[in-house]
């Protein structure tokens, strides 16, 4: 089943003379574990970053869940044009960001009933039950009352992943999650993210992992220039690669 | 000139008129409270013009095709924001002139025509002199705690936005639970120097005649030819505003750097939430019963 469809996806800059994204079509099932790599500048991130609209696009459509979240007004069930509300869709895509982005002035607690509380209106009770789950199951449960100051950097991105699942997403974006980790950190991260793959979750991953790409990895795509080059099965991508890109891409980082 | 000299004899002639520096005193706090309260009030409006991102010309840069032209006034005028410019304009006015001729237009001109009320607060402050000095410094530390909210507001991480967004927070959310506390705390020694700016900028209102400290000190001179003592009296009242003043909010910032410290109080939080949650238990059975 589709839950995101991005068609002629396109993000210039400076009147087209930059193309951060230049025509990118796919489509991402549900319970797919999409990954995305390329050389730097090659439009992963920026790809990654349009799906949830941090960076608005130039062109090109995204329908989640069948609504174009490109444009600024819907049609509603009873068929009336009103204004789309991009935070209700945000809600329901987590992310991950490479520098983590938790909240410094919050412990990792407020850290995650904040938006469940306010946002989703769930009781305070309710929601620091959920969150202690959560932060058990990443091995944090005793650091609820922490500042992130206080984490290293492995552990800072463990929360954010549990923080972006506290409000229960339909899909999953990480932006090179393990890019800004020290080398012995990136397995307990990697780790967190291979069970919830395992667990069904629909995520779309930007990273330089291959070894993550190729064992957990239900699809790869491969870009380059902001344009989407080759897509596959990672046995596809890795052993039988097509483009010459592709082939001096993986040529260098294998 | 014997009045340069400082006496014992002479503070105690100057002491005698101690109710003056009393009624000064409550005139220069009444003062500074109310410019404090008034100008970021104003300031943060101001910030708020600074920020907005409202370009009402955007559409004069396309052709008639959606692309961008290439005639450059023409999208400089898209980029042109009212808005922000108003108050652009306002705070480098306000900030490039001097405080004293700004109090003079307002009193001299802005209030020359406007008839005020000749009562007086708390007895003896002359609102016809106490009001123009209240605008007028108002304007005046509004222009600048302007510029100090927006640059708090803008040293916070972008990242900080991009999480709170993509957790499907509203912008307004956003600011409130997540950027604002956050620039609050970085620009608050800031604005401690500017309260205390204000606090001692006050006394340039002795020269419309408002009742303030340094009026006061002006009186007693007339009254008994001492300068030196009064002057010393003003000197220690001022300090003992001023300190205070940048301790009280130096003790807010420890207060609010809590996410700063590594070795923060963890064990003391932890107590209070399981304290809470064993109230909430408590309530619970009680329901049940």
């Amino acid at each position: 089943m589709k839950l995101i469809e991005v068609k002629d996806l396109k993000k210039y800059y400076n009147k087209g003379a930059i193309k951060a994204l230049d025509g990118v079509t796919v489509d991402i099932n549900k319970g797919d574990v999409m990954v995305v790599i390329g050389p730097s500048g090659s439009g992963k991130s920026t790809f990654l970053r349009s799906l949830n609209l941090l960076e608005e696009p130039t062109g090109g459509e995204i329908l989640f869940n069948g609504v174009d979240i490109t444009k600024k007004k819907v049609r509603n069930a009873e068929g009336k044009m009103v204004k789309l509300d991009i935070d209700q869709h945000r809600q329901k895509m987590g992310m991950v960001f490479q520098h983590f982005n938790l909240f410094p002035h919050k412990t990792i607690m407020e850290n995650m009933t904040l938006a469940p509380i306010q946002v989703k209106h769930m009781s305070q009770a309710d929601a620091e039950a959920k969150a202690i789950k959560l932060l058990e199951r990443v091995g944090l449960g005793d650091r609820a009352d922490a500042y992130p100051i206080q984490l290293s950097g492995g552990q800072k991105q463990r929360i954010a992943i549990v923080r972006a699942l506290m409000m229960e997403p339909e899909v999953m974006l990480f932006d090179e999650p393990t890019s800004a980790l020290d080398p012995e950190m990136v397995g307990e991260v990697l780790e967190v993210m291979k069970e919830l793959a395992e667990e069904g979750m629909t995520m779309v991953v930007v990273t330089h992992e291959m070894g993550f790409a190729r064992e957990v990895g239900n699809r790869v795509l491969f870009m380059a220039d902001g344009k989407l080059l080759e897509q596959g099965t990672p046995e596809e991508i890795f052993s039988h690669p097509q483009c010459d890109r592709l082939q001096d891409f993986l040529a260098k980082v294998l | 000139m014997g009045s340069s000299l400082i006496t014992a004899a002479g503070f105690a002639k100057a002491w005698r008129y101690k109710q003056m520096f009393v009624d000064g005193l409550v005139c220069t706090v009444s003062l500074s409270l109310l410019t404090v309260i008034l100008g970021f009030i104003l300031a943060l409006f101001l910030a708020v013009l600074r920020l907005s991102n409202w370009h009402p010309f955007r559409g004069v840069a396309l052709d008639k095709n959606g692309y961008l032209c290439n005639n450059s006034f023409r999208i400089l005028l898209s980029k042109f924001n009212p808005l922000s410019f108003l108050a652009s304009c306002y705070v480098e006015i306000f900030r490039a002139t001097p405080m004293l001729v700004q109090l003079f237009i307002i009193y001299y001109i802005v209030f020359a025509n406007v008839p005020l009320p000749t009562f007086k607060l708390f007895g003896s402050i002359r609102f016809d002199r106490f009001l123009p000095g209240v605008v007028a410094l108002s304007l005046n530390s509004g222009a600048y705690l302007c510029e100090i909210i927006r640059s708090g507001i803008q040293s916070i991480d972008g990242g900080q936005t991009e999480a709170a967004r993509s957790l499907g927070m509203s912008q307004v959310q956003n600011m409130r639970f997540i950027v604002l506390p956050q620039a609050i705390k970085n620009i608050l020694p800031a604005i401690a120097n500017e309260f205390v700016t204000i606090i001692k900028e006050s006394s340039i209102c002795y020269t419309i005649g408002v009742q303030e400290i340094m009026y006061a000190v002006a009186s007693i001179k007339g009254a008994t030819y001492r300068i030196g003592e009064p002057l010393i009296i003003a000197t220690l009242v001022y300090f003992c505003l001023t300190f205070p003043t940048s301790k009280i909010i130096a003790y807010f910032e420890k207060k609010m750097s809590a996410g700063d410290r590594r070795n923060g109080n963890e064990g003391a939080k932890k107590a209070k939430r399981k304290s809470a949650e064993v109230l909430n238990e408590q309530e619970r059975t009680k329901a049940k019963m």
